[in-house]
């Protein structure tokens, strides 16, 4: 049984509308998403603007943001190249230069260290938290202009004569069965000349446009899904640390890529996450669990011995690299920038430079009004190559860590000359599910070292209004497996099996009972069978050291 | 200290917090209390000791700005250099009010009134209760509002010592007028939010008819009822009763339990309650860690018993 | 018809409300937002002045950050921003706000000003009292329902014994509660146009100068302990148990 057996009662056309507004609101450009792809092209659009003031228009830059504010949605490891953001934006804030660093192949009890691969070193790049940087990005892009608005998610593009001429926005005040409640406000309508699409990874509009313009590419995207912690340590962690290995499994069978990290947030905080790829088949892996016994591991517990958890947050990763990319990333009025389109440097785990990379390119085609000029810089930009050589990394772990890593040797050593093709990329929600009780080796949250789903989406500020309609899309009634799959693979406890419901192994179908209110909108649900739409403008989680 | 307690009354009774806080006063000092109204003679008896009595007609309604006048009058003629309050509608107006008149530092919310080092400090629940202030004062009259039940009365009243307290009011004192008295307007049970006694229920009680034995506990116990947000999505329950950190923050008196597993998005809207008494079956539930009693059981038998108990007890 | 509307810029409470160990006091250097309970009291104003015209102006005290956090309110309609920034009134305790609110509001001059029923961080439930008497003015608080006619207002208050209503000649002072109104969404045009409107910073100096706080906070201590959680396993017995449990605990 896969996932893709029972798709979500989604249509592709819910995601356009056409303009009806006799009194919109009008932009010269609008990016969707303050990340760092959108507040890139904002800061770039900034500077252009200044050189010819009113050239796009009296609002010249907006930029939409549907979590409580910039940052609060945003979350990853992060180490990052600094080069293309300095010479953006100028210094930014950081934790500091990687001290060092180190890779281990872990077995339950041991660690074993291994050579760093070229793809993985980190000399130079510095670490940071991606959700504090999103707000220093924020306050220079509205320095250099640029109007932005939070808690407004874009919830549909509006088209003219197959050209995109702005979004809509979410309403905001509605019951749970979609009733307008006392204080329901009509979401609006926002035209640009140009709209730049920043949404991040499984980018709502994004998605819908690749397939509507046809813009999607040779293979399907495929993610990870990564959950993190933050903590306040005793001692300083004096090294950057991948790993490799347990608790995810080697077999071919089970299809468990992904690793763990640990970055030092200068001496006195640590950022750690495991990441695991969405292709995954067993029913009852717990991305969320399996960072929980990950700390059990005598490499980490000894560094976190002590401290006091302060963060926790999840998102996806787009994982299908250089085949999966969209053959263009303009259409009529339309761009499409970093992880929404998948410009994720997968082995190196690097996308935020690239991001902000697309971001600057993006800005300075739409200023210069012809759009097809972004996919040529893209293509002559230092990120495609790089992309291009790590092209077939991923696709070789499908047969299982040794031959995949086997593979990537390969890859590595030729600089992505071989293998010669490009390896095809699956998709996640076609993977055939088997369980496996692997559940039963997830540690009992003992609340001082591991923790238990709950009080982690309460660490992530999530406050979202309860009453407001489900924002999740998964079919009505499923096999029971699948639903034990999604209640385990949400990180958030989104999903559980309706009271009294069957559950029986292959029986009969169950309904799924959702609890939208946690949801810290990961997207891994999209990956894995269903859909992921914007919710109210706010709602989500308030990161603010992920 | 010499203080002067503040004796609010309704009808015909002072309030119990009131009499409360002149114990408490009367346990660190010199107190005298002060009633202020129209024809509440007669109440003096129930604080016993000196107790000043401002008697006029345009002291009728319950409006704060004449007692102002009063006891910034008495603060002044007296020497008084505390004015302390049990915490009402009416009280806080009249304390922040007074505080204004005569400059005087007022600390409000508190708990409770010691002496530390020859110095009068007053203790604070803050943030939620997550941490306790001490909190002073510079000024010469101080200024104190304490939270309602901080203290019990006294169990008897000596004689009591009547004084006239005289009644000078300010123009502007007067702007304000009662309209229409205060009468309930029959609703049935007090809000959630006022609420002395909550009783909530949560998943553990199986379906919404699982409510009627919380309804029933919550009335035999003069209280409102609660739910959990996992029940009012499910449905059981409106969410007007959801009380957790999306539905209502909460600190009554008394907050029982039911069938609940007290994950921190529920503890976080009842932390504060007094006391805590937790029923369910489950003994590795959350709530179990921070209850004050944690009853390991079957809810379905426990609770019917219990409210059977507490009618027997009224009856 | 003029209508001041006095709010307060808090601790996000995503950034985590926290009382720095070094000052004592709270610690105010995260993200400020417009406090929850003031915005029921922006929105009576809005409402005020859709029914009757006239301007609505937000009168604030805080530090200079909470000029974002007022913008909000520009963002639901509110026509101008007075905030009261100064070093000096740092740590400002209840009379030293009420003096330089009530110095704000002397130079406005309003004809209603109204207030929010508690303020978010503080807890504190009494400083339009403190106002209202600086102001010499009338004050009518927990206000669920008010009723706004030529020259007087009548508001509907809750108190512990039930409703009542109470009405004061204009000017006056009216705190709502939050049960008197949902406030509105900013909308889209309302957040892009607030940047534009008249936002004004004043100095203690301009509202009659910084007065000396009449109250200190000595020192901070966690939380007495809630005592020993007692557990029972229900043996038939647990209703007696639980009975004699309230009794103690003088609950009943």
């Amino acid at each position: 049984m896969r996932p893709s057996d029972y798709p979500p009662p989604w249509r592709v056309e819910e995601a356009f509308a056409a303009p009806s507004d006799p009194d919109p609101v009008e932009v010269g450009v609008l990016v969707v998403g303050a990340g760092p792809a959108g507040l890139a092209a904002a800061i770039r659009l900034g500077q252009l603007a200044a050189q010819e003031p009113g050239r796009l228009g009296e609002i010249p830059v907006a930029v939409l943001e549907k979590g409580k504010g910039p940052g609060a949605h945003l979350l990853s490891g992060a180490v990052v190249r600094p080069g293309p953001l300095r010479a953006l934006a100028g210094e930014f804030p950081s934790y500091g230069e990687v001290p060092g660093e180190a890779v281990y192949f872990l077995t339950r009890g041991r660690a074993w260290r291994v050579p760093t691969p070229p793809t993985m070193r980190n000399r130079g790049n510095v670490v940071v938290s991606l959700s504090q940087l999103g707000r220093w990005l924020a306050e220079r892009a509205e320095e250099a202009g640029a109007t932005l608005l939070p808690e407004t998610p874009a919830v549909a593009l509006l088209l003219e004569d197959g050209r995109v001429v702005g979004v809509r926005t979410a309403d905001r005040g509605r019951g749970r069965e979609g009733e307008e409640l006392a204080r329901f406000e009509p979401g609006s309508e926002i035209r640009a000349r140009v709209t730049v699409l920043c949404e991040g990874t499984a980018g709502h509009l994004t998605g819908a446009a690749l397939e509507r313009f046809g813009l999607a590419g040779a293979g399907p995207q495929a993610w990870a899904l990564g959950v993190k912690e933050v903590w306040r340590v005793p001692r300083p962690l004096p090294r950057v640390i991948h790993t490799m290995g347990w608790p995810l499994r080697a077999g071919a069978r089970f299809r468990e890529f992904g690793g763990s990290f640990a970055y030092p947030m200068g001496d006195e905080l640590v950022s750690l996450g495991l990441v695991v790829g969405l292709d995954y088949r067993d029913v009852e892996l717990s991305a969320h669990d399996l960072l929980q016994e990950l700390k059990t591991h005598p490499l980490l517990r000894g560094l976190l011995e002590g401290g006091e958890r302060i963060a926790w947050g999840a998102k996806t990763i787009p994982e299908g690299g250089f085949v999966a990319l969209p053959r263009r990333f303009h259409a009529p009025g339309l761009l499409l920038c970093g992880d929404g389109a998948g410009l994720v440097n997968v082995p190196a785990l690097k996308g935020i430079h690239y991001a902000v990379e697309s971001g600057r390119l993006a800005a300075e085609a739409a200023w210069g009004g012809e759009l097809s000029a972004y996919d040529e810089a893209l293509r002559a930009s230092f990120l495609w190559r790089e992309l291009r050589e790590v092209r077939n990394m991923r696709q070789g772990f499908a047969r299982g860590f040794w031959r995949g890593s086997a593979q990537a040797g390969v890859a590595t050593a030729t600089r992505g000359r071989l293998p010669r093709d490009d390896r095809p990329t699956e998709r996640d929600a076609d993977q055939e599910l088997f369980a496996t009780g692997r559940a039963s080796s997830y540690p009992e949250p003992d609340g001082k070292l591991t923790f238990d789903k709950l009080s982690s989406v309460f660490l992530s500020g999530n406050r979202t209004r309860d009453d407001q309609p489900s924002h999740i899309r998964v079919a009505a009634e499923v096999p029971g497996e699948l639903a034990r799959m999604w209640a385990r693979m949400c990180p958030a406890q989104v999903y559980e099996l309706a009271e009294g419901g069957a559950a029986g192994a292959g029986g009969g179908l169950v309904r799924v009972a959702i609890t939208p209110s946690n949801c810290v909108q990961c997207g891994a649900i999209t990956a894995k069978g269903g859909r992921l739409t914007p919710p109210e403008g706010g709602s989500g989680p308030e990161y603010t050291l992920t | 200290m010499r203080a002067l307690v503040f004796l609010e009354h309704h009808g015909d009774a002072i309030a119990k917090a009131s009499l409360g806080v002149l114990a408490r006063a009367r346990s660190l000092g010199e107190a005298e209390g002060v009633l202020a109204g129209e024809g509440v003679r007669g109440l003096a008896g129930a604080a016993g000791g000196v107790v000043w009595v401002a008697e006029d007609p345009r002291l009728a309604p319950p409006l704060p700005a004449p007692r102002v006048d009063v006891l910034a009058k008495l603060v002044r003629d007296e020497g008084f250099d505390a004015v302390l309050f049990a915490q009402s509608v009416l009280a806080s107006d009249v304390a922040a009010g007074l505080a204004a008149r005569l400059d005087a530092g007022l600390n409000w919310d508190l708990a409770d009134l010691v002496e530390q080092d020859g110095v009068l400090v007053g203790k604070r629940p803050a943030l939620a209760d997550s941490v306790w202030v001490d909190a002073g004062w510079t000024s010469g009259v101080r200024l104190a509002l304490f939270r309602a039940g901080a203290f019990d009365p006294a169990p008897d009243a000596p004689p009591a010592e009547v004084r006239e307290a005289a009644v000078e009011l300010e123009p502007h004192s007067l702007l304000a007028e009662l309209v229409e008295a205060a009468s309930d307007e029959g609703e049935s049970g007090p809000s959630i939010e006022d609420a002395d006694v909550i009783v909530a229920g949560g998943r553990g009680l199986g379906g919404p008819e699982g409510f009627a034995l919380v309804e029933a506990l919550a009335d035999a116990l003069g209280g409102a009822v609660g739910a959990t947000r996992a029940v009012v999505d499910a449905g059981w329950y409106p969410y007007s009763a959801q009380v957790g950190q999306t539905g209502k923050t909460v600190s009554p008196k008394l907050y029982v339990a039911v069938g609940i597993s007290g994950a921190i998005q529920h503890k976080v809207g009842m932390q504060g309650a007094g006391t805590i008494v937790a029923v369910n079956k489950d003994p590795h539930a959350p709530i179990f860690e921070y209850a004050d009693l944690g009853v390991v059981g079957d809810l379905h038998e426990i609770v019917p018993r219990l409210t059977e108990l507490l009618r027997a007890r009224r009856g | 018809m003029k209508i001041a509307v006095c709010v307060k810029a808090v601790p996000d409470a995503a950034t985590g409300r926290r009382l720095d160990p070094a000052t004592r006091r709270l610690d105010r250097g995260g993200d400020l937002a417009l406090s929850d309970f003031d915005s029921h009291a922006v929105e009576e104003a809005l409402r005020v002045r859709e029914a009757r015209g006239g301007e609505v102006v937000v009168v604030s005290m805080g530090p200079a950050r909470a000029l974002e956090a007022l913008r909000k309110t520009l963002a639901m309609g509110a026509d101008r921003a007075v905030l009261v920034a100064d070093d000096a009134l740092a740590g400002a305790d209840l009379l030293v706000t009420a003096r330089a609110l009530a110095g704000a509001l002397e130079r406005e001059a309003p004809a209603l000003v109204l207030f929010g029923q508690q303020s978010a961080d503080g807890d504190g439930a009494c400083l339009w009292a403190a106002v209202a008497e600086l102001l010499r003015r009338p004050a009518v608080s927990q206000v669920s329902e008010l009723a706004v006619g030529d020259g007087a207002v009548t508001g509907k208050r809750q108190t512990e014994y039930g409703y009542e209503r109470v009405r004061a000649p204009l000017p006056a002072v009216v705190a709502v509660s939050d049960a008197i109104n949902e406030p509105r969404y900013p909308t889209l045009k309302g957040i892009m146009g607030a940047k534009s409107k008249p936002q004004e910073t004043l100095s203690a100096a301009e509202v009659g100068g910084a007065a000396e706080s009449r109250t200190a906070v000595l020192a901070l201590a966690p939380p007495p302990p809630r005592g020993e959680s007692r557990r029972i396993e229900d043996d038939g017995a647990a209703a007696e148990r639980i009975l004699e449990f309230l009794a103690e605990r003088r609950v009943l």
